[in-house]
């Protein structure tokens, strides 16, 4: 099957501007610009079932209809903050093909009325950022970016911007924040970034990946679109997988893939040839699957993935095969949460940093039965009392840790 | 000299980013800039940035305390970062920092005697599929190096002081 976003993988040199438009690059941003509406362009994103891809799995037309049409300017920003540990995909997409994720960014702009958009990238993707500049400037200098473009009265600038390293800021009302200049924390929601976004004004944030998938769409329909994926998650996903398979990387296939395909067909197994111990199908945020024969061959959509106790978020999967001590991975992931906390709810800031001093204890051996019980009990408080999904990501892993995985936390305090 | 006497041209473009009743959001660019020479933001550049976005001088500082990649202290001309995070960890991103300390004779948050090199832990640097991997911080920005191995770090090191020496000569 040919890629609908890693396209570069069939096509050389995709991420030059000639070889882009030879290959249909930019058609669809012009047949939207010259020749639809703008409410015509998100009905086209609604009806292919398109859902965010930076985790929640929100629907993105529906995001681009709640765009308030009576404050004005709008915005529209991509989220490349990609900082979820397991997540490597934004990453290839832009260096690779950059222009279709650009040219996805550029017809949302136009859908929701905005003529400026920026690209929040993470601080490490210095380089990224660099190479994104250098490819605007050759869209400015084609005429696919500025004033007037195709001869309409539309007009859209893409200005990248660079964080600084905070987890935090992708979370869209802290990456807003962080955009203006101030420090990246979470705001009160509601009101929603489509009515009170970047400088108060209505704003659309998409993933990279989210936005990628855009230019296809318009190209092939929505019916094309849906003729991929399940009937809860249409389309393509890519897939970062990443622990303890011998093929780690990034895989895009339909939804509906089992972990047994992604695990073995494309990841080529596990290293050593050993079993499957549990899977964390969304990173660091991701509640531990137990794995059996049953759940390797579950279809991975958001509804499916939810029925084994987890969500597929931003389908991060990583795999922990049985030489992994689960007390350990807690360890790892509370020390990633205490690191990446903002500090501005007390539960999140105070509970990862007691969380990070018992897994500490406890993986050194030095622990008991009584501070197993307290971590469960303090990750269970935290939960539902955070502004972000930060608070509440960060005691997925402990809680399923634990209530699953019991005999990992019985060894590591008697040991 | 000022960041705006000695920058000109490049703060005109940051700003040019954005609205100009806005121009707060310049703050992050801007400690980039300020960081290039010296590898963190001292006290004058933080005033100098405070007077040019006008803004107070502690919600500059918030800001350099809030973002790890801006450093308000001194440390080796170059910061290797190692990623250490769970995905990392699984391939052996633990046993290459611990074997790269040995090698170089520090601990993690030390930095060589020639001054060259802090090395650091950090966290997930989205790069889990070609680990083990670390991030160089330096003068010339942030650069990704992917399935290290402690001999081919050290001869990074070996060409990062080569190019040190012939710089100064």
């Amino acid at each position: 099957m040919s890629h609908v976003l890693l396209r570069h993988r069939d096509i050389p040199d995709l991420n030059t501007l000639s070889v882009y438009k030879k290959n249909g690059g930019f058609a669809a941003f012009k047949k939207a610009v010259s020749k639809m509406q703008p409410n015509e362009v998100t009905d086209v994103v609604k009806n292919s079932g398109l859902r965010g891809r930076g985790g929640a799995g929100f629907p993105t037309g529906m995001k681009w209809s709640f765009i308030d049409n009576k404050n004005w300017p709008h915005y529209v920003v991509a989220n490349a903050d990609e900082s979820e540990p397991g997540t490597f995909k934004d990453r290839e997409i832009m260096e690779s093909n950059p222009f279709q994720f650009l040219e996805g960014l550029a017809i949302a702009s136009y859908a929701v009325g905005a003529t400026v958009a920026y690209i929040y990238l993470r601080g490490e993707f210095w380089q990224v950022a660099a190479f994104l500049d250098e490819k605007i400037a050759e869209m400015e200098e084609a005429g696919f970016l500025g004033d007037n473009l195709f001869g309409t009265e539309y007009s859209l600038k893409i200005f990248t911007h660079l964080g600084a390293g905070a987890y935090i800021c992708g979370e869209e009302t802290a990456l807003l924040e962080s955009l203006e200049g101030k420090r990246g924390q979470p705001r009160v929601r509601p009101p929603f970034p489509p009515s009170y976004g970047l400088y108060g004004k209505p704003t659309i944030i998409n993933n990279v990946e989210t936005f990628t998938n855009v230019p296809m769409i318009l190209a092939n329909g929505a019916d094309w679109y849906k003729s991929m994926g399940t009937a809860d998650s249409s389309g393509v996903k890519i897939f970062s997988l990443s622990g303890r398979v011998r093929k780690p990387g990034n895989y895009e296939l339909p939804f509906g893939t089992t972990f047994r395909q992604l695990i073995y067909e494309y990841g080529m197994g596990v290293q050593d040839g050993r079993p499957v111990k549990a899977i964390m199908p969304a990173g660091a945020s991701s509640s531990l699957i137990v794995v059996d024969d049953k759940v390797l061959d579950t279809p991975m959509d958001y509804a499916t993935v939810r029925t084994l106790g987890a969500d597929l978020g931003s389908a991060s999967v990583i795999v922990l095969d049985d030489t992994v001590d689960i007390d350990w991975v807690v360890n790892k992931t509370i020390h990633f949460f205490k690191h990446e906390s903002c500090g501005k709810c007390t539960p999140c800031r105070e509970g990862n940093y007691w969380m990070r001093n018992l897994t500490e204890r406890i993986h050194s051996g030095a622990g008991s039965q009584g501070d197993v019980d307290l971590l469960l009990n303090v990750a269970k408080q935290m939960q539902g009392k955070c502004l972000c999904a930060l608070g509440e990501f960060s005691t997925m892993a402990v809680v399923t840790g634990i209530e699953r995985f019991p005999q990992d936390f019985k060894k590591a305090v008697k040991a | 000299m000022s960041l705006d006497k000695k920058y000109p041209k490049e703060i005109k473009q940051l700003l040019a980013k954005y609205p100009p009743e806005h121009k707060r959001s310049a703050v992050m660019p801007l400690l980039y800039l300020a960081q290039r020479e010296e590898g963190y933001v001292n006290k004058e550049a933080m005033q100098d940035i405070a007077r040019i976005l006008d803004i107070t001088e502690t919600e500059v500082a918030s800001i350099v305390g809030f973002y790890s990649l801006y450093h308000d202290k001194k440390a080796g001309k170059y910061r290797m970062q190692v990623c250490t995070d769970l995905p990392c960890a699984l391939r052996g991103a633990d046993e290459f920092l611990n074997n790269l300390c040995e090698n170089l004779g520090i601990k993690v948050g030390e930095t060589t005697e020639d001054g060259l090199v802090t090395l650091e832990s950090v966290m997930c640097l989205a790069a889990c599929d070609r680990a083990p991997m670390f991030q160089t911080q330096g003068p010339d920005g942030i650069k990704y190096h992917e399935y290290m191995t402690v001999d081919r770090t050290m001869e990074l090191i070996d060409a990062l002081k080569k190019a040190e020496k012939e710089g100064k000569e």
